[in-house]
């Protein structure tokens, strides 16, 4: 027998182990994290959380500054993505940089840069401009809000801020994944660059843009550090769910503070399930030709 | 006719200069030459997808150095298909026909006739994920050929395909040929691929490109 025909190879036994422990300890702690509150608080503590007005208040605000500020990233993450997965151009790794930046910076950094921002001469022009507007189509009676610091478009802007960032990411690597070649063959086929990117591109980034869109919704549900600097914890006014989190703690009410934390993991395992059963299109779902 | 003149193209380290040939209208060149060595580069400023220094690209007796990809009257097919993964195999042969607004009965003909011509009428609603890779090929040509190019541009198509199935696109081609009355562009490495269906076997090496003698192989068995 020569040596090669008696050599045997390793084990594989310790490197899937090896995966399983790390992998598997970490799955545990979220697991065992979920059972403990589920634990530490009752059905009664939950009902009572959600029939609590101010917290309604803050379910209802956080839902729909979640919604809104999700399609406002959509909307920047798509063109951006693409730009900066297609195109070369002068300063494209300023731009590159720049776009991480809110992923990087600390939360409260980019709550407290937004009221700075404000309190520019520029930016007062831009709340005294949107003040108005508000007040002189009668929007700010009927919708509740005045201006922009310190009031419910802060909360959406906040949580914007960082959203989007997360977003483009996302949608850039979407854009990289679809093969050039085909917009290549559609531009040949007589499509204009928007008929190509609109007809063959843009179907073909239906995942990305709903992982996207789940990626952003998640990240302003759980928005806090810059809410809290730039649009205060003001209840009936910029209270969303984290910032009920706080204040209950703050006040040592632990079992709202739990139950609502409770609410806010099943508001998002609901998501995640919405996401995953509508979201998988076997058609496209990694076997999109290359 | 394909008649390039001149072209230079410069990217990075990689440069081509006064590249020249033609492809007699109706005729069908092979543009051989070692990997890396600029066939796909060339082919693409043809289809105007790739910027170049200068040069001028004449397509059946038009100048279309500075035409947009759709103005050119091309039929691009890239090696892998490259088909649109959301869309069936109808809606990939009609999209070149929708954009230029045909009437829908007119696209209808053009998709059966297209889809007899291949062979490919029983794939119409299929989507690509799980075409093989001879059904990839056809699709892409018929989608290639749906506007009624004059020119048709092959970058390696048959390059991934069996013995069985590169032997069946290589009648296709020729009968493609024959009944489209195409002049073709056919970017290759493989010498089998020459014999078999060039008029005309185009080098590209040393940076220029010569035409080159050969000798066609009468059947795919020659091949």
């Amino acid at each position: 027998m020569s040596d090669s025909e008696a050599y045997r190879p390793p084990s594989d036994t310790p490197f899937f182990v090896c995966l399983g422990l790390l992998g598997g300890g970490y799955i545990l702690i979220i697991v065992c994290m979920i059972l403990a509150n589920s634990t530490f608080t009752t059905p009664g503590h939950l009902l009572a959380a959600l029939n609590a007005p101010e917290i309604r208040y803050a379910i209802r605000l956080s839902l729909i500054s979640c919604m809104i500020t999700t399609i406002l990233s959509l909307w920047v993450a798509v063109p951006i993505g693409y730009l900066m997965s297609r195109y070369q151009f002068r300063g494209k790794s300023f731009v590159d940089a720049m776009i991480d930046i809110p992923i990087v910076l600390p939360p409260l950094v980019i709550g407290l840069s937004l009221l700075i921002l404000f309190q520019t001469s520029a930016g007062k022009a831009f709340e005294k401009v949107f003040e108005d507007f508000m007040a002189g189509t009668g929007l700010a009676r009927k919708m509740g809000m005045k201006s922009i610091t310190y009031d419910i478009p802060s909360v959406i802007l906040a949580q914007f801020m960082v959203a989007c960032a997360f977003a483009v990411r996302t949608m850039r690597v979407t854009f990289d994944q679809i093969p050039v070649r085909q917009e290549h063959v559609a531009l040949t086929l007589g499509c204009s660059q928007s008929q190509s990117f609109w007809m063959v591109v843009f179907p073909q980034a239906r995942r990305g843009l709903l992982t996207a869109a789940t990626l952003a919704w998640a990240r302003s549900l759980g928005e806090f550090g810059p809410i809290l600097v730039f649009s205060g914890a003001t209840r009936f006014k910029t209270e969303v769910l984290p910032t009920t989190i706080f204040l209950e703690m703050s006040i040592g009410n632990i079992e709202a503070a739990v139950a609502v934390s409770l609410l806010m993991i099943m508001i998002a395992i609901v998501v995640l399930i919405v996401v995953r059963t509508f979201g998988l299109d076997s058609r496209i779902e990694g076997k999109a030709l290359r | 006719m394909i008649k390039v003149t001149d072209l230079c193209i410069v990217q990075g380290a990689f440069e081509l200069k006064d590249v020249s040939f033609e492809i007699p209208e109706g005729e069908h060149g092979v543009l051989m030459g070692q990997t890396g060595c600029g066939k796909t580069t060339i082919l693409e400023c043809i289809c105007g997808l790739r910027p170049f220094r200068s040069g001028t690209i004449e397509l059946s007796g038009r100048i279309v150095t500075h035409l947009k990809p759709g103005e050119r009257g091309i039929g691009y097919v890239p090696q892998d298909g490259s088909l649109f993964a959301t869309m069936t195999v109808k809606e990939q042969l009609s999209l070149a026909m929708l954009i230029r607004h045909w009437p829908k009965e007119k696209i209808e003909l053009r998709v059966n006739e297209l889809s007899d011509m291949l062979g490919i009428r029983g794939l119409l609603e299929r989507y690509p994920h799980g075409l093989s890779g001879g059904e990839i090929q056809r699709v892409a040509l018929g989608r290639a050929l749906s506007s009624g190019p004059s020119i048709l541009c092959l970058d390696e198509p048959l390059s991934a395909l069996d013995d069985k199935t590169h032997s069946e696109i290589c009648h296709l081609l020729d009968s493609v040929k024959q009944q489209a009355s195409v002049t073709i562009l056919h970017v290759t490495h493989r010498m089998v691929e020459t014999r078999r269906l060039a008029d005309r076997l185009l080098l590209l090496e040393g940076g220029g490109v010569t035409v080159a003698e050969f000798s066609k192989s009468r059947s795919a068995e020659d091949g």
